[in-house]
């Protein structure tokens, strides 16, 4: 094994389309697919005389961003232009933050698989998202639609030191952005999408090698393997005498590979300069406070509020922080319950099966958590059985009418009268004597069948902890 | 030569219609004897007269402008009507869509009559520049009218038009407007929407009236200033009715004479106007000093670092992919930016995006860009710096008269050099006004430039309006 040796650094750079409807400069749409330049403006099509006109509510997902990631928000951050010539680029210019980001520092803490790791980060910029081009035989075609596009981009420390890592970062950086509502998390479609910063040193080694950025990676799978990859081919070039050259590498999954694709010597000169279309970003102190202030738990912290104030058991508050649609609704139930674990119980069981068979998103549940709260009451009074319950709770999600009316219309109600449950124990007992005798003969445990017998008289509705203690007496006597 | 006032009253007493005097604009337009037009808008200019007409029989005149023909700079965006910025890139373009200032004229019921010729995206200072033809000066045809906006000046001082709108980036209304014994403003940086302007250098670009008298000029700059919210440098400063503001005079104003703008090898004749204004505005109540604004050696230098890295950037976009000049004959990709390029733009264009570029590169940046950027800042406090003991600098608006459209073609440094008592003002983003100031043994127009404060068109204009009626 020639990795053993060595280590990997990794250092990620995230970009996150921001979740807004219109475009970072432009009043233009921003939803995927479309037909090509469907979603353009005169603005985004690079036309003479267009000025940009910045998106405020990008700065608040951007704000919010960073609060989220525990970064310092800048009062004072500057708008640059990015130069290149290629046709996904209508100005010819790419508009992004330079020299002034919108967020310095930060960090993501995640958990990997030994222990809690936490990865710094550099900064967090805006910048607008370039078209693209589909490459046809004869000839290649231009679509603006994703020109403008507000996207953030998070770059990490290189503190990560294996490829798991990576993509335990990335998984939490992703689940934090998704959780306050700024992205979708969506590789495929590529509104997250992330360049790796791959080198390797002798174990011990304090000065970092040659890096060499990694692109392509579109699912956590190839970031995995392209990390990999790329580190097993540093490590041989080093082994056998060779140097990296720094160097960008297009990642080939087919062929499980990294290959160049523009060395240092070939990089752009960007031509950086204060974009003087646009004056500064200035956010007042205030502006960046309310935003703070207005920052959901996350879901670490939720997690960990789970576990220490409601008691769950750390797999539930796991799969019930998976998603802040089902942990808001948790919550709310919660509060109207008054209790969590019976709560977790039907979310985890029930609300996630049905979710699941009628894909029904979350936030689209038809009962509101009052009406929960009372089905939760019904089977602790006793008012239904819990066979019952699930059958008023399958309805309750199909319609959302009150557990009370539903308990009504489908006869559910639990029979808990000693009147008619003694009717059906008498006619049990009468039509087994032989187990009657058996149990007086000391054969207890047969009380199950006579159990059955009377449930299945009263169709299933009967009390069964009542029908328990009214049999054990009559068949005692 | 009718100006805007006498126009509009001809309107307003119905000795004539709108149509009448677009009929006559639009006929003298197309003759063009001294090429200033690169656009004729015949239709719409019919279209909004009859409309102007039409208000004014329901007693529904807009006001000053409402049928008043002006003419635009071709590098001001028309809905529907071919705008070319002067160059063969853009030779066959027609925008989708109205620049701000050309939405506001035709809502101030203006009749456009057509776009005017300038050096090729407003780079230059004689309007040879452009792709197409030079203009002629009409006080002299075998002159410069000055540039950029020389098709402006020589529609506006030719009778043409009322008036017309320029766009000054280094002096490029104000010179001309010297040349061709025209008011020419370029106002406060910010105070005139630059949104649908095509842009040469977006942290100088400015657009501006240029019309025969003070007043024509206020007028224009009513219709055009104001908050845009498509143009994030456009500032809310509060409009003004800037007629109002014009008579008050100028008792106890306080101009002053920079030395360092009586430069080497200016003209006898330029100097002495110069002076002569300064002492007609003493015997107008105002005060005179002499002040220093040291950092002026270096606005030459600063402008042609920053005005080319802003153009090398701004003009990206020009490559014959969407829109514009596409080559013909391009095989692969690089080929067809190098050949759309290469041949939709003309030579100075062309030298200021290498200028640009090279200032812009990577170990550069720092020498030049910031260096520029860091004396402008300088340049700014000098003028800080002098407003704080005088209102007004009074000045020459170019150190020479009108030269011949065959001299000074092959030395662009010599061209350069013309621009250097009008950068400062650019570079600093104040309100710059050029006005007639006498004419020189020859015939030709001297202009004298008179400068404010931020945002304080008002003291420049009533100064202005104060020499010009005496």
């Amino acid at each position: 094994m020639p990795r053993a040796d060595f280590q990997v650094v990794i250092g990620l750079e995230v970009h996150a389309q921001l979740l807004t409807t219109s475009k970072l400069f432009s009043g233009a749409g921003t939803s995927f697919g479309g037909a090509p330049n469907a979603h353009t403006s005169i603005v985004c099509l690079g036309l003479p005389g267009v000025l940009p006109v910045l998106n405020q509510r990008a700065v608040e997902l951007a704000i919010r961003t960073g609060h989220a990631l525990e970064c310092t928000v800048a009062e004072r951050s500057e708008w640059s232009r990015k130069h290149y010539f290629y046709p996904d680029l209508p100005k010819g210019y790419q508009i992004t933050q330079y020299e002034f980001p919108i967020c310095v520092g930060g960090r993501v803490v995640f958990d990997g698989p030994d222990g809690e790791k936490s990865v710094r980060l550099t900064r967090i910029h805006m910048e607008e998202d370039a078209g693209k081009l589909v490459h046809e035989s004869a000839a290649s075609l231009v679509d603006l639609n994703r020109a403008g596009t507000p996207l953030l981009e998070i770059v990490s420390e290189p503190d990560l030191r294996t490829a798991d890592d990576a993509v335990e970062y990335l998984k939490a950086l992703r689940d934090i952005l998704v959780w306050i509502g700024v992205n979708d998390g969506n590789l495929e479609e590529g509104s997250f999408r992330c360049d790796a910063n791959v080198s390797v040193m002798r174990h011990g080694s304090t000065t970092f090698g040659t890096r060499c950025e990694l692109k392509n990676l579109n699912s956590f799978r190839f970031i995995k393997q392209a990390i990999e990859i790329e580190a097993t081919r540093q490590v041989e070039i080093i082994e056998a005498g060779g140097k990296v050259e720094q160097e960008t590498r297009l990642f080939d999954p087919q062929r499980g590979e990294t290959r160049s694709m523009r060395s240092k010597e070939d990089a752009h000169d960007y031509r950086y300069f204060p974009d003087p279309d646009l004056p500064p970003l200035l956010l007042t102190p205030e502006r960046i406070e309310r935003s703070r202030k207005e920052l959901p738990e996350l879901p670490r912290a939720r997690r960990k509020r789970y576990v220490d104030a409601l008691g769950l058991p750390a797999y539930d508050a796991g799969v019930l922080t998976s998603d802040r649609a089902m942990s808001d609704l948790f919550e709310r139930c919660v509060a109207e319950a008054g209790e969590a674990k019976p709560v977790s119980n039907w979310f985890m069981g029930e609300l996630s099966r049905l979710l699941n068979e009628t894909k029904t998103n979350t936030a689209d549940v038809k009962f509101s958590p009052v009406q929960f709260a009372a089905l939760l009451k019904a089977i602790k009074d006793g008012v239904v059985s819990g066979p019952g319950a699930k059958e008023v709770f399958a309805e309750l999600f199909a319609t959302g009418k009150d557990p009370s009316l539903i308990i009504q219309e489908k006869g559910l109600a639990q029979v808990n009268d000693d009147g008619p449950l003694l009717e059906a124990i008498a006619q049990a007992m009468a039509e087994a004597p032989k187990n009657v005798e058996s149990y007086r003969g000391g054969n207890t445990k047969i009380i199950g069948a006579f159990v059955g017998a009377v449930m299945k008289k009263l169709g299933g509705k009967g009390n069964p902890k009542r029908i328990n203690e009214l049999l054990t007496e009559k068949l005692k006597a | 030569m009718k100006t805007i006032v006498e126009i509009g009253a001809g309107l307003a007493e119905k000795k004539t219609s709108a149509v009448e005097v677009a009929t006559a604009a639009l006929a003298s337009a197309k003759e063009d004897t001294f090429s200033a037009f690169l656009a004729i808008d015949e239709a719409g200019a019919m279209a909004a007269a009859k409309a102007s007409d039409e208000r004014r029989a329901r007693g529904a005149a807009l006001g000053p402008l409402d049928g008043v023909p002006v003419a635009l700079k071709d590098n001001i965006l028309t809905e529907g009507v071919v705008t070319t910025a002067g160059s063969k890139m853009l030779a066959d373009f027609t925008p989708p869509y109205d620049a701000t200032v050309t939405a506001r004229l035709k809502a101030a019921g203006a009749v456009i009559i057509g776009k005017t010729n300038l050096d090729e995206f407003g780079m230059g200072s004689s309007t040879v520049n452009s792709a197409f033809k030079p203009t002629k000066n009409p006080f002299d045809p075998s002159r410069t009218p000055g540039g950029s906006s020389g098709g402006s000046a020589a529609a506006v001082a030719a009778g043409i038009v009322g008036g017309a709108l320029g766009t000054d980036t280094g002096g490029s209304i104000r010179q001309p407007a010297s040349f061709t014994g025209l008011v020419g403003l370029k106002p406060t940086y910010g105070r005139v929407s630059r949104a649908g302007v095509i842009a040469y250098a977006s942290s100088l670009d400015q657009v501006g009236p240029m019309a025969h008298t003070v007043e024509d000029a206020a007028l224009l700059l009513e219709a055009i200033e104001g908050f845009d919210a498509n143009d994030s440098t456009s500032s809310d400063a509060k409009k003004t009715v800037w007629r109002d503001a014009l008579r008050s005079g100028v008792k106890g104003l306080r101009i002053g004479l920079p030395r360092e703008y009586f430069v080497d090898g200016m003209d006898a004749e330029v100097d002495s106007s110069v002076r002569a204004a300064a002492k007609r505005l003493e015997a107008l109540g105002a005060s005179v000093v002499d002040i220093s604004l040291p950092h002026t050696k270096y606005a030459l230098a600063t402008y042609y670092v920053i005005a080319p890295c802003e153009a090398s950037s701004n003009l990206g976009r020009y490559d014959g992919v969407r829109y514009g000049h596409r080559a013909a004959d391009a095989k692969a990709l690089k080929e067809l930016y190098e050949k759309s390029r290469s041949e939709g733009f003309g030579p100075e264009v062309k030298r200021r995006i290498m200028l640009g570029t090279f200032a812009l590169s990577s170990g550069y940046y720092d020498a030049y860009y910031r260096k520029a950027q860091q004396v402008r800042t300088l340049i700014t406090r000098d003028f800080e710096q002098a407003f704080q003991s005088v209102d007004i600098v009074l000045s020459a608006t170019s150190p020479v008269l009108p030269w011949r459209l065959d001299e000074k073609l092959d030395d662009p440094l010599a061209m350069y050099l013309m621009d250097v008592l009008t950068l400062p003002c650019s570079l600093a983003g104040l309100p710059g006004l050029s006005m007639p100031s006498g004419v020189s043994a020859s015939g030709l127009p001297i202009g004298v430039q008179l400068l404010g404060r931020r945002f304080d068109e008002a003291t420049l204009l009533r100064t202005a309006f104060a020499l010009e009626k005496h």
